[in-house]
């Protein structure tokens, strides 16, 4: 994103395009990776709830996967899931 | 009570890309208060890291109207907004149905917002205030706060050889709020998700000020493992270290009571802000008494009003 001087920000410096944080991606933070296990997934969603970047990708109400663009590596959806369907291995880069 | 499955049909009103710590219990939060709340709610913060890690220029996880002004007010700014509704609406200016959601951490709540918090609910604005309490100010470097539990080390309170951490017991600022005189008052987890959804249910429902302490895990504050951060929830609430009830329309009403309460080492040894309490089995003693003089005193209140 180009750089604004203070003459071009809004008014109070309102951002005028909410939820405008899904352009900045998180995923470079991680060292360690979630797997997920689709045969072992009983589409519970507790992982959904969990997980704090909201990595946890769900369509028509079902896990479809996990957004590698946001997820931290934090390893809660894999102590949290009820089923060990997610394991967390190392981050390879 | 909302399933998970309904939860998900919302959407992302807090958006993924914020800069919050891997596990951090305070997004999880927010996560499901925006879950519960829908798109019609204007959500007004305190500064601290919730603020922050959700709204660095020119970025918001906002997908709601969003607004921030200072760390002690974020009760005074929603409660001008939510005046300022009424007023439009009473005009027919604006015709929707809109929520007001202020939210701070516990330094923006049980210190400097308090006056403020204090005001809000006692002028009776229709506005649920949420404070995600991580016992410490996290964002300027885990000073102590008056949510700080004994014996925990903190930046300001730290533990030495004489010394062992903060040496005052926490605030109770959710019997201040129900001193109030308010509707609803209540303390959560994110871990009990479904209790905590109830509450923000039956919060934003109500025509007045409501009030909800969620405990919110910490890793960086807190010492501990991030992908712990749920199961320290779920241990503060057996250990009897953070309470889950409610207090509605005069009547507490305890939400889970553990069985067989597990010991409070068990919680205090996953996190090395207490890792200096290991031997200090007097000072453990003080806290395990402390928390049973509160479990006691909540069960006979429970007993008292129903
Ligand atoms: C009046 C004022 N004093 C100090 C600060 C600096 N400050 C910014 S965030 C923060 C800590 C916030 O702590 P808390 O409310 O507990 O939230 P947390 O960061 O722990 O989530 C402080 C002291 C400020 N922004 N405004
Ligand atoms: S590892 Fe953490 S951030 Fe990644 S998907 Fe799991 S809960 Fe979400
Ligand atoms: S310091 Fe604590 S409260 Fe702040 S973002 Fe990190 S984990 Fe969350």
């Amino acid at each position: 994103m180009s750089k604004k001087t203070w003459k071009e920000i809004d008014i109070a410096s309102i951002i005028n395009k909410p939820g405008s944080a899904k352009d900045f991606k998180t995923g470079d933070w991680r060292s360690q990776k979630p797997v997920w296990n689709e045969d072992k997934c009983k589409q519970c969603l507790i992982c959904w709830v969990y997980c704090p970047d909201s990595a946890i990708t769900v369509k028509d109400e079902k896990m479809t996967g996990i957004n590698f663009d946001y997820c931290k590596g934090c390893g809660i959806c894999a102590v949290e899931c009820p089923f060990k369907a997610i394991t967390m291995v190392e981050e390879k880069k | 009570m909302p399933t998970i499955k309904e939860l998900t049909r919302t959407g992302d009103l807090f958006t993924s890309g914020h800069r919050a710590c891997a596990g951090c219990g305070g997004t999880i939060i927010l996560r499901l208060l925006m879950a519960n709340a829908g798109k019609n709610t204007v959500v007004g913060a305190a500064t601290g890291c919730m603020e922050v890690v959700s709204t660095i220029y020119p970025y918001t996880s906002w997908d709601v109207n969003f607004v921030h002004n200072a760390f002690e007010n974020s009760a005074a700014t929603v409660s001008g907004i939510e005046t300022a509704y009424r007023a439009l609406k009473k005009k027919g200016k604006i015709k929707k149905d809109i929520k007001f959601i202020a939210y701070g951490g516990d330094g923006g709540t049980f210190d400097i917002g308090l006056q403020s918090l204090s005001g809000a609910v006692e002028r009776g604005h229709n506005m649920l205030y949420l404070c995600y309490n991580n016992g410490a100010y996290m964002n300027t470097g885990i000073q102590r706060s008056s949510a700080t539990p004994f014996g925990a080390h903190t930046t300001t309170s730290p533990a030495g050889s004489k010394i062992k951490g903060k040496m005052q017991q926490r605030k109770d600022l959710t019997e201040i709020m129900i001193a109030h005189d308010m509707k609803y008052v209540a303390q959560a987890t994110p871990h009990n998700w479904s209790d905590l959804s109830n509450k923000i249910n039956k919060a934003l429902a109500l025509n007045g000020p409501a009030f909800i302490n969620v405990l919110s895990p910490c890793p960086l504050g807190w010492g501990s493992d991030p992908a712990q951060s749920i199961q320290i929830a779920k241990l503060a609430v057996e250990t009897l270290y953070w309470p889950v009830y409610e207090y509605e329309n005069g009547k507490y009403k305890i939400n889970i009571k553990p069985k067989k309460p597990k010991d409070i080492e068990e919680f205090l040894f996953v996190q090395n802000r207490f890792k200096h309490l290991k031997n200090e089995k007097e000072l453990i003693d003080k806290i395990r008494k402390h928390l049973n003089e509160k479990w006691n005193e909540l069960l006979n209140k429970e007993k008292c009003t129903n």
